[in-house]
């Protein structure tokens, strides 16, 4: 196997052949990591990977495909959102999809002035970005306006990619605000990702390279030619280009020499947070720096001096980390997983993950085009490629939120819009999902760790957790200081154009909300939630109507409340929910 | 006697050589059947493990502190070094002390509650977090990826089929509990993920789990089964667990603000109340200390003082709380983390990422003491130097395999992914007897590489009273490059020529082996 020789590679760079090496290299891959094989070999067995490739699907567009591009695309969807789809093919939506926003939203303002703590740079309702640090309560403050700040984008999504892209990239590239201890350079690492994300990905990389909030979580501020510190040297080719791939052998040398090259990048505190990275040349090694064969024959950075050294080499190494195929693969590969599926096996290697690599490489590097043939593709849109993805926490919540057009508290009461947006962060955060402070550097292990994947948001502490999520918010809603939010079970229901037909209700109700729709049995159990005891349909549309024509009528109003709350919290205890 | 045992146990330890692997793959792999058809002598028992994970890699030079290495430490990183004066002394130890902050471990140690193993690692170490960590949990070589882990490939063979069948009257409670949102490679078993994760013991929502129908044969029907499975699952435990948590206590006072603590509060009270899960699991993070792992001021203070105090002081109190349940006898508890930290400190005040590290296993049923010696540290290291290992981790899985949790020896290997690993002394009555080890002390001996430094050659002589022997050359990164010596050797004085050409200039450590005895020397190539 090629994952061997590659760590091997890794860790002991130059060495002369032993005994033991020998004897390893001659054990064929299988016996090695027997239980992976049979894993594989019995995932294959019993679920049969596909063999759709990247050709554009040109088959009807049925609307379980379009809901399963939305599910995919967007943060859940509104049934508003796709009957203004309805009609058009999969290439049109995707390209309405990819057809993002590039204004930039207006930035995060201070809605933490209280009885207990005024922040003398900063009046409320003013944005804090620009402002001075003042001290640390005011910044642990900050963090939590920014990320209430990023789940109200969210919350108030377009119907296009651009909310799952920043997502997507603040995995990639992951920092932790926690660690960065400025919310300023936290809030522009995000306003980075986000002008960037539908962009050129060596633009992305070079602007993560240089942001402040990189330069601090990966010590990058502290890489000297004296004191060569390799922290994000390593990360920016173990996760953020090249990657850990089969191919990907780069050695501990390369680590190091790559390290070189970044030294000299520093921050000024002092400064405005957008002009606060600058470099500095007496601190930036100036010799040639030889990488490995991996990047080539004779892959040498040709050291500079002067003010525009960092911004040379750093262009000459980002050339240097997108000249190997291994970046383009190991990208495609992380949209792959972000999108369709974490299971790639060769056939989605070869018939997917290569031709969006050329895709990218061909484009320059520019990310519209792949996630437009992957979007538009047989494979994406393969019947074996839907409903297999296990919601992450934020679009387990996020997701649940829009579907259901809870309303926020309005703008005009900035602390309790952004109390609410933080409490719905919270139980994203009760699941494993902080926004904005990931893990680790390797982002959310739920889309990199083998063998389980999607399956690590799920266990016995996070399930329950999401499904008391659902129960309190179809029944009492949510209440805390902020105000309360309610999903309310009839005006979702009114939605449909027949709520009084039992069947109709039903069968829209599980369309809109469950990626794969349950058996003939579990239907009918649903079903008697409406009609319990096999009572005949009519009193269903009897219920109905008496309520629609009586609001105000609170007896008739609570049978159909109570029988709406018990069929969607039915269908949304059912593990089908849980899926996208 | 027990001695020819030892020694021959040993010979077979050979893991690394072509022949044993091929011999082994077939009955560490076979077919399920294989497995199950191995007779369980009783291999459930009451014994319980708790995992204590330090995530990001602990710097272990700061935290067991080789006082006899002190003048070249001091050179390598005199920006993080501890004042030897505040060191925490061990009895006994003159030459190895404690980070200051671990008072409470100290204590422990001093009574004879705490095995300390020196120099944990694996050959090739892998300086990326992700892949040492997965390394750690599936217990695989550096050069290849398990997609089970240890403590799953375990469970699995005392608990077959599982989740199939499951909860049993024989064993009604969860296989593994991870405190927190979250559930480790290491219980991953050949189905599914062996452990729970909570957070709150005593109060579990009551889940609708009805009628949950038939999953497709796809994608999807894979996810869906694994949902369903959780929900059954939580149901049917979430019961067993609060059910031990309203009926276990804590008695000892845990103290605030230290979240490590509030975790092993939370193992406690399970294991008091009944609960039969034999291995747990707690995490401590924020060991990756690139920068200001101290405090410039005062090298006592700083960001890895503060782990290490909450580290210290929860073990400490956890121990406390279960002497006091008296459940003492039954409970052991081991640290460990992805990898140590380099020998040179950076100019950030912290460390990078490094190779070998001490570990700490603790309860009433440890042989008190340190295995192995104190690392040795060059007189002029590079940024790259490492500390090399002198046992593998897996020699202290296998132990708590064999030991703790009474597996035979197929069984072990089965759980080390078919390999053999030599045990350590580390619990009493093991197999591996205190006295076979500390023999081995007198009966081998290397002396230092001459001439050294060297250029072209050097020769290193060494002592063994006879067995097998080996002897490798490890470059500074603590890689393993070249084997020097291997084989039986006969009892008497033996010299090695070791052929340096095409060696770069730099430090390099001659390592002979025996058993589980190791003795490293520094060679420094000009």
């Amino acid at each position: 196997m090629d994952r061997k020789s590659f760590f091997q590679q890794i860790s002991s760079g130059r060495r002369e052949s032993s005994p033991e090496q020998l004897s390893v290299t001659a054990i064929p891959a299988e016996q090695l990591a027997p239980r992976k094989q049979k894993q594989q070999d019995a995932a294959q067995r019993t679920t049969g990977r596909l063999s759709t490739g990247v050709t554009p699907y040109t088959g009807t567009f049925t609307e379980d495909q379009l809901r399963h591009l939305l599910r995919r695309t967007l943060f859940g969807f509104r049934k508003t959102e796709s009957d203004a789809f309805k009609g058009m093919t999969a290439s049109q939506v995707v390209d309405l999809l990819l057809t993002t926003s590039t204004t930039a939203p207006t930035p995060p303002v201070n809605n933490y002035n209280s009885g207990t703590y005024t922040d003398p740079n900063v009046p409320a309702g003013s944005t804090w970005v620009n402002a001075s640090f003042t001290d640390g309560t005011a910044n642990a403050l900050r963090n939590f306006s920014l990320k209430s700040w990023w789940m109200g984008l969210m919350l108030n999504q377009d119907a296009t990619i651009l909310e799952k892209m920043v997502l997507f990239w603040h995995n990639h590239f992951a920092t932790e605000m926690d660690v960065v201890g400025d919310a300023r350079y936290s809030y522009l690492t995000n306003a980075m990702l986000r002008k960037d994300a539908m962009g050129n990905v060596k633009t992305l990389v070079k602007d993560v390279t240089r942001d402040a909030g990189m330069l601090i979580y990966l010590n990058g501020y502290l890489n000297s030619k004296n004191a060569p510190d390799e922290n994000y040297a390593r990360e920016l080719q173990e996760l953020f280009t090249v990657g850990k791939g089969p191919n990907s052998k780069y050695t501990e040398d390369d680590v190091k020499a790559v390290a070189k090259v970044l030294t000299g990048w520093r921050i000024n505190r002092l400064s405005a947070p957008a002009s606060a990275v600058y470099f500095d040349p007496t601190r930036h090694d100036t010799g040639n720096k030889t990488l490995s064969s991996f990047y080539g024959t004779s892959a040498v950075i040709t050291g500079r001096s002067g003010t525009n050294a960092g911004n040379d080499e750093l262009n000459d190494l980002v050339d240097l980390l997108f000249a190997q195929r291994e970046t383009a693969l190991h990208i495609c590969r992380k949209l792959y997983r972000f999108f369709v599926y974490y299971d790639i096996d060769a056939q989605a290697e070869n018939d997917v993950i290569a031709p969006l690599a050329d895709t990218f490489i061909n484009s320059g590097f520019e990310i519209k085009p792949v996630l437009s043939q992957l979007l538009k593709s047989e494979h994406f849109f393969d019947s074996l490629n839907q409903g297999c993805m296990i919601k992450s926490p934020v679009d387990h919540i996020v997701g649940f939120l829009r579907q259901w057009n809870v309303a926020f508290p309005a703008s005009s009461n900035i602390p309790a819009q952004y109390g609410m947006w933080n409490d719905a962060r919270a139980f994203c955060q009760i699941q494993g999902m902080d926004i904005g402070d990931p893990p680790s550097v390797a982002g959310w292990p739920a889309w990199y760790q083998v063998p389980s994947y999607y399956q690590l948001w799920i266990n016995s502490d996070t399930f329950p957790k999401r499904n008391q999520f659902q129960d309190l918010l179809i029944s009492t809603g949510y209440t805390s200081r902020s105000g309360k939010i309610i999903a309310d079970v009839y005006t979702f229901a009114q939605q449909f154009p027949n709520p009084e037909n039992a069947d109709k209700l039903l069968d829209d109700s599980i369309k809109l909300l469950l990626p794969i729709p349950p058996d003939a049995t579990m239907r009918a159990l649903l079903k008697a939630n409406l009609l319990p005891g096999g009572i005949p349909d009519f009193n269903w549309t009897d219920e109905w109507n008496q309520y629609k024509n009586n609001p105000g009528n609170t007896l008739f109003k609570n049978i159909v409340y109570t029988k709406l709350i018990m069929l969607y919290k039915s269908i949304m205890n059912l593990a089908e929910y849980q899926l996208s | 006697m027990k001695r020819r045992n030892f020694l021959r146990n040993t010979a077979a330890a050979g893991a690394v050589l072509p022949l044993s692997i091929a011999d082994l793959k077939f009955r560490a792999y076979g077919p399920n059947a294989v497995l199950a058809s191995l007779a369980r002598a009783a291999a459930q028992t009451d014994r319980v493990l708790v995992l204590i994970q330090l995530n990001g890699g602990n710097d272990g030079l700061n935290t067991l502190i080789p006082l006899d290495q002190y003048s070249n430490l001091s050179k390598a990183r005199q920006n993080v070094l501890i004042p030897d004066n505040k060191v925490l002394g061990l009895n006994g130890k003159p030459a190895t002390g404690l980070h200051p902050a671990m008072t409470g471990l100290q204590g422990l140690y001093n009574n004879g509650l705490v095995s300390a193993v020196q120099n944990v690692g694996y050959p090739s170490p892998n300086f990326s977090h992700f892949r040492s960590m997965d390394i750690w949990m599936s217990a695989s070589d550096s050069s290849e990826t398990y997609t089970t882990g240890w403590v799953g490939r375990y469970l699995d063979n005392v608990f077959p089929g599982y989740p199939t069948g499951y909860p049993t009257s024989a064993m009604p409670d969860p296989l593994a509990i991870q405190i927190g949102s979250g559930v480790s490679l290491a219980f991953m078993g050949e189905n599914m993920n062996l452990a729970m994760a909570i957070t709150d013991p005593s109060s579990f929502y009551n889940l609708v789990t009805g009628s949950t129908g038939t999953a497709p044969n796809t994608p999807a029907g894979r996810e869906l089964t694994y949902v369903r499975t959780i929900a059954q699952q939580t149901q049917q435990y979430g019961t067993a667990i609060k059910n031990a948590a309203d009926k276990g206590k804590n008695l000892a006072t845990y103290p605030s603000g230290n979240r490590l603590a509030d975790q092993l509060k939370i193992v406690a009270r399970l294991i008091h109340g009944g609960l039969k899960t034999p291995v747990y699991m707690v995490t401590q993070g924020g060991y990756d200390t690139h920068s200001q792992q101290v405090d410039s001021a005062d090298t006592t203070k700083g960001a890895h003082a503060t782990l290490l105090q909450q580290l210290s002081d929860a073990i400490k109190v956890f121990q406390d709380d279960l002497t006091r349940l008296e459940v003492q006898d039954r409970v052991a508890g081991m640290t460990f983390s992805e990898f140590g930290r380099r020998v040179m400190s950076n100019f950030s005040t912290g460390t990078d990422h490094g190779a070998a590290a001490p570990l700490f296993v603790f309860g009433t049923k440890v042989n008190p003491g340190i295995i192995g010696n104190n690392p040795v540290i060059a007189s002029t290291v590079t940024v790259s130097d490492n500390v090399p290992m002198d046992f593998d981790f897996r020699q202290v899985y296998a132990t708590v395999l064999k030991d703790w949790f009474e597996m035979n020896d197929a069984e072990v290997r089965d759980a080390m992914g078919g390999k053999t690993f030599q045990t350590l002394p580390i619990f009493k009555g093991g197999s591996t007897r205190i006295e076979d080890f500390t023999d081995l002390f007198a009966r081998l001996s290397m002396a230092d590489p001459y001439p050294n430094p060297a250029r072209e050659q050097t020769t290193v002589s060494f002592f063994t009273d006879g067995g097998q022997v080996s002897m490798y050359l490890y470059d500074a990164m603590g890689v393993r490059i070249r084997t020097l010596a291997s084989g039986k050797h006969r009892g008497g004085n033996h010299e090695v020529q070791v052929d340096l050409s095409g060696l770069r200039p730099g430090n390099y450590f001659v390592q002979l082996e025996q058993g589980t005895q190791r003795i490293t020397r520094m060679l420094f190539v000009q």
